[in-house]
């Protein structure tokens, strides 16, 4: 299965970009290892994986016809959105075991839909 | 919608026939075993659940002309699987995809070997032990679900308890059972929840929502409902059957030895519980007929409890209250400051209003209806919605000798009880104060 895995806030650490050098650098360490473990498993594979700019999100909506641009994020909740990845993943169980190696954000897990 | 055939009757003057208890005790000790290898070789839940429901109804109709098989389970794994090969067949040529269920590694097993379920050897004992339910249950009780989904799943598929019992336990229509049961069940295939054990190291914070599921679907079996299903004993049955299957496949964790105490003890009560269609209490219930063997094993399994703290803690107390209740032979014998000890444990480990409340009740058995009444002040904001703690106060404040109190209190109980029997219970109280 296809498993979209957004890094939905982070919790009880604070943002990536009050973190200290030291932590980011912590931070990038435990992405690492998330990688090499998702490497080591024989049926995960990352498909994508990206962090988001937190600060500069821009929302389209399009009302009664009417197509506007403003700046965003849309939604409150989601100027926290640090990041996602994308996992081909057996089963749910090895996506929540793996994602316990990054840092504790708050995480959504979604299925990605087979519309083939 | 899922047929309930093979499952005894619970009505006492239907004299079961030899072959319907056969089927009823097949029933009970097959299905969660069979329903589970029946998905792990189909990775269908929902084809494998009506599969096998149906190959007891066949069972059912055919076995009292045909006489019943040599191995009855096996015939029922057999029919069960060619029921499902032919759904899978009729899909394929209709170019539907259907999502599958996960499995995990360790259980995992060829998916379209359907020819070799004619051989009546795949279905018959070698099919393994009674552990193969226990995928089930840990799938069912997977902390991605809701924990109403959870206790309908448990129930369903590891007992096999049918959907129009469960809609009765939780005080819901048939239909809103069966959608919240069907709804699981596609969550559980869309978000790929394994049938499977969890990891040995993740295993110890699985427990804790098996646990509160199993013990969520046996209180709902307690809890007043109307008219003959006052309570829903015979469901409260098949938690009780999941609580020994979790014990029985790890003894040693302190919760499941509580669990099993807790729901052992209090299930060993059933028989006096209601009399004539109403609720008995504690203190009115003729001992005589609670299960003594039962109460025998639950006190052992109290005994081997040592104090824990969080949950195991919570549980273990819960279940020592029970045993206290159990140890008496009479309601004068009940030791009331042992109970009073244990709710204040009980309070400051939790810091339940509920329990301060039961608390107020044990200390007003034993230190006076004074003592218990001003346990009760400041509860209202939490509980004063509901009709129980004007109850409590009103049946304290009459023991005080507070007839104005206590009308009043009861007055407030009847207004907010939404149960017809508990209700007439009231009304019966409140006369007995208002007419002297």
């Amino acid at each position: 299965m296809k498993y979209f895995v957004l890094l939905a806030g982070p919790g009880e650490m604070q943002a990536w970009n009050d973190l200290s050098p030291d932590e980011q650098q912590a931070g990038m360490e435990q992405h690492h290892a998330f990688a090499q473990a998702c490497e080591a498993h024989p049926s995960v594979e990352i498909v994508a994986g990206e962090a988001l700019d937190e600060s500069a999100a821009t929302t389209l909506r399009t009302r009664g016809g009417a197509f506007s641009v403003t700046d965003g994020p849309f939604a409150e909740a989601a100027e926290q959105i640090g990041g996602f990845y994308v996992l081909e993943a057996p089963d749910l169980d090895t996506v929540i075991e793996l994602c316990r190696i990054l840092p504790a954000y708050d995480i959504d897990i979604r299925p990605v839909l087979d519309l083939g | 919608m899922t047929s309930t055939s093979g499952r005894s009757s619970t009505s006492a003057d239907d004299r079961a026939h030899p072959l319907d208890e056969q089927l009823a005790s097949l029933h009970r000790q097959e299905w969660g075993r069979l329903l589970s290898v029946l998905v792990t070789r189909t990775r269908r839940l929902d084809l494998a659940e009506d599969a096998l429901a149906e190959a007891f109804a066949r069972a059912a109709s055919r076995w009292p002309d045909d006489g019943v098989p040599r191995n009855p389970a096996a015939w029922l794994f057999v029919t069960a699987h060619r029921l499902v090969i032919g759904r899978l067949r009729h899909e394929a040529v209709a170019g539907r995809v259907v999502p599958l269920l996960a499995v995990g590694t360790a259980t995992t097993r060829p998916t379209d070997d359907g020819l070799d379920a004619d051989d009546p050897a795949t279905g018959g004992e070698s099919i393994g032990g009674e552990d193969e339910r226990l995928p089930m249950l840990f799938l069912c009780c997977h902390p991605a679900l809701s924990a109403d989904a959870r206790s309908a799943l448990a129930l369903r598929l590891v007992i096999g308890t049918p959907t129009d019992e469960i809609a009765r336990l939780f005080l819901v229509p048939t239909p809103t059972m069966a959608a919240r049961i069907t709804r699981a069940k596609q969550k559980i295939v869309g978000t790929g929840i394994p049938l499977a054990l969890p990891a040995r190291d993740r295993l110890d914070e699985r427990l804790d929502v098996v646990c509160r599921t199993i013990l969520l679907a046996f209180t709902a079996g307690y809890t007043p409902g109307e008219g003959p299903d006052l309570l829903r004993i015979d469901v409260a049955s098949d938690a009780v059957e999941l609580a020994r299957v979790l014990h029985r496949f790890a003894p040693d964790d302190e919760r499941t030895r509580a669990l099993l105490a807790l729901v052992t003890l209090q299930h060993a009560r059933r028989d006096a519980r209601v009399h004539d269609g109403r609720l008995v209490t504690l203190a009115d219930q003729d001992r005589t007929r609670w299960r003594l063997d039962e109460i025998r094993r639950g006190l052992e399994l109290v005994a081997t409890l040592p104090p824990s703290t969080g949950y195991a803690e919570e549980v273990r107390l819960q279940a020592l209250l029970a045993a206290e209740h159990a140890r008496a032979s009479t309601a004068e014998a009940t030791d009331w400051a042992r109970i009073v000890a244990v709710y204040t444990e009980l309070e400051s480990l939790t810091g339940s209003p509920v329990v301060r409340m039961n608390r107020a009740v044990a200390v007003a058995e034993a230190s006076g209806p004074a003592a218990g009444l001003a346990l009760l002040d400041g509860l209202d904001d939490a509980l004063g919605d509901g009709h129980r703690l004007h109850a409590v106060r009103g049946e304290l404040a009459a023991r005080a000798g507070d007839v104005p109190t206590a009308v009043r209190a009861v007055r407030a109980a009847i207004e907010r009880c939404a149960n017809e029997v508990e209700r007439r219970h009231l009304a019966e109280r409140l006369a007995t104060w208002t007419s002297t």
